[in-house]
């Protein structure tokens, strides 16, 4: 609470001690998503050599956390893996601040299985079981498992903190239509699940913990991981996460990737907001490991 | 008082004149006040604040049926948002309770080694040591609990995942027993020596004098050390948010991951639109927890100077 307006202060303190000696150093503060996080630094960091007066401060802690910040008004962008919600929305408007939205990319959202985990394929309803709350699979041999290395077979369900864009959207796509489909008694998350702070810890539980199962976005992914295929349908054909099955939409849990600014984007921001969505700004979203918006010819 | 004054400094002519020492006295005295009574500003002035903070959930979405009977923490659920503490504090009480299993016989034995048996170099440099120990930052202990503890868990016990309650339990035991050391060697050694030389007077063994005669007399002090411990585990944050799991959980074992009360505002509170009723939620868990540690040390003040009046 505090800090915010101490922030501002010194943000407020250091743009105008960097205009009077810099010329027309515009600082753009951008936050929220950790999805996107990684492509926001690249994004600020390779900025500079196309508009030298203009830096971008990038900062993560989830969607939730990007969407308060703009709703509180305290950064420029915020990063959003996620809608606004239209409650979050008419709060915004309410203390004066006018959010617009931008598509900037695509992610496919990964589950994460430790590499000795034999599983390859999950259907909508079997992660449903897994996740959901009041879903009946708990042990790896309620699916015929058996996962080396795990002597108590028990599931080690790895999930988000309630207000990450990513588990949000898990639970709107999978869990609701596990719920529809009758597996699970509520579209929501079951109790016990290990809400890890970023989605770097997520993969790095995983990849530690045998009997674990975790999701993610794929930008996240390493090596010493498996990606789970994924059907909607139990027994139809499964889709691996890439980013060519993102970008054409063949995976099912691919989402969009959300930019707001609050109103219209004028000067230094628009012409940033331009050039992420430039073939430039794309290539490099699309070399994170991610789907841009449109087909690019990236070199 | 002015005699004296004018005696010790000799060459000053009038006392009352309105010199720069003058203004200096008066100045350090009102700035000693206010340190003095900052205290007390501090401690209403966030109450207050978290109150406020707190109201509006208070008044509007808060039913004390599901604030502290439900299970369910989905404060983000788009349907229907529920505010269930049960879990929580259920995390915190486990984690505590393990905690105090752990640091109750480690302090209360150093305690009494400290007091009673060591002496001369020993004595200082263990006391110089048990402080360092308390110094230790929180998220340090966090970090020893993630990345020495988990592993060790999962090796020893084969379970699935070593942040559990154990783990947390182990480390705030740790980070609780210094200062519970502390208090509790200050209660055994306001026993008075002629209890002990009565004790051995008698024949008592020196086992037989601690156990018979300086603990029942110092028990008050021990209570308190004890109490000023639970207070300790129950505000602690950033080492349980980082060995218990983070897991909302109605815990079953001790190898079970769940969320404590603390953690969770940690967690959450930086994230959340400010005057959002999951925001009120949150300082709502402050108050409680407000309410709760101040009852803790109150309680623990009053058994301690209890004893030392008597």
């Amino acid at each position: 609470m505090k800090a915010r307006p101490i922030a501002m202060f010194f943000v407020a303190a250091a743009t105008v001690i960097s205009s009077q000696h810099l010329a027309a150093n515009d600082l753009i503060q951008n936050k929220g998503s950790d999805t996107l996080v990684n492509v926001a630094q690249a994004w600020a960091e390779a900025y500079p050599a196309i508009n030298p007066g203009v830096t971008v401060a990038v900062s993560g802690g989830g969607s939730g956390t990007g969407i308060a910040a703009m709703i509180n008004g305290t950064v420029d962008i915020a990063n959003a893996s996620r809608k606004m919600k239209d409650k979050e929305k008419k709060k915004a408007k309410e203390s004066g601040q006018d959010p617009v939205e931008f598509v900037v990319g695509y992610d496919a959202l990964a589950v994460f299985l430790h590499q000795d985990n034999p599983a390859t394929e999950f259907s909508f309803t079997q992660l449903g079981k897994i996740f959901g709350r009041g879903g009946d699979t708990t042990k790896w041999s309620d699916l015929g498992l058996k996962v080396p290395g795990c002597g108590s077979d028990k599931i080690v369900v790895v999930s988000r903190q309630n207000n990450s864009g990513t588990n949000a959207y898990f639970k709107s796509s999978v869990l609701k239509a596990a719920a529809k489909a009758g597996v699970i008694s509520k579209g929501s998350f079951r109790q016990g699940t290990l809400d890890m702070h970023g989605s770097k810890d997520v993969v790095d539980l995983v990849e530690k913990t045998p009997c674990a199962i975790g999701y993610s976005g794929l930008a996240y992914a390493t090596d010493h991981l498996k990606l789970a295929c994924i059907s909607v349908e139990d027994g139809a054909s499964c889709v691996s996460p890439t980013v060519a099955t993102a970008s054409d939409r063949s995976y099912p849990i691919a989402r969009p990737l959300f930019m707001y600014t609050n109103g219209q984007p004028k000067g230094s921001i628009k012409e940033y907001m331009d050039w992420i969505l430039s073939d430039a700004g794309q290539c490099i979203l699309k070399k994170k490991g991610y789907a841009p918006v449109r087909d690019v010819n990236c070199m | 008082m002015s005699q004296v004054r004018v005696r010790q400094t000799g060459n000053m002519p009038d006392i009352n004149q309105r010199n720069t020492d003058w203004y200096i006295d008066k100045i350090v005295q009102y700035l000693v006040f206010l340190s003095g009574i900052s205290a007390i500003i501090l401690i209403v002035g966030i109450f207050v604040f978290v109150t406020i903070e707190g109201f509006g959930f208070l008044l509007e979405d808060f039913s004390f049926r599901e604030f502290f009977l439900s299970q369910w923490w989905e404060p983000t659920d788009d349907d229907e948002p529920t505010y269930g503490i049960l879990a929580l504090m259920a995390g915190t009480a486990s984690v505590t309770g393990l905690a105090m299993l752990v640091a109750i016989p480690f302090s209360l034995g150093s305690a009494i080694y400290v007091a009673e048996f060591a002496t001369g170099k020993t004595r200082e440099s263990l006391k110089v040591l048990i402080e360092l120990l308390a110094a230790i930052p929180s998220v340090v202990w966090g970090f020893i609990g993630l990345s020495i503890m988990n592993p060790l868990i999962i090796d020893i016990f084969d379970v699935p995942v070593g942040l559990n309650i154990l783990n947390a339990g182990i480390i705030l035991g740790l980070m609780a027993a210094p200062i519970m050391t502390s208090i509790c060697e200050d209660a055994l050694k306001a026993v008075p020596d002629r209890y002990r030389e009565a004790a051995e007077a008698l024949g008592g063994t020196r086992w037989q004098v601690i156990y018979k005669t300086v603990l029942p007399a110092a028990k008050n002090g021990l209570l308190g050390g004890v109490l000023l411990g639970v207070g300790r585990g129950f505000g602690e944050t950033m080492a349980v948010l980082m060995a218990t799991g983070h897991a909302i959980n109605m815990p079953g074992s001790v190898f079970d991951s769940v969320r404590a009360l603390t953690a969770t505002i940690a967690a959450e509170l930086g994230e959340t639109a400010v005057g959002s009723p999951h925001y009120q939620a949150l300082f709502t868990i402050g108050i409680f927890l407000f309410t709760i540690t101040f009852i803790i040390n109150l309680s623990a003040d009053l058994i301690v100077r209890g004893i030392r009046k008597s």
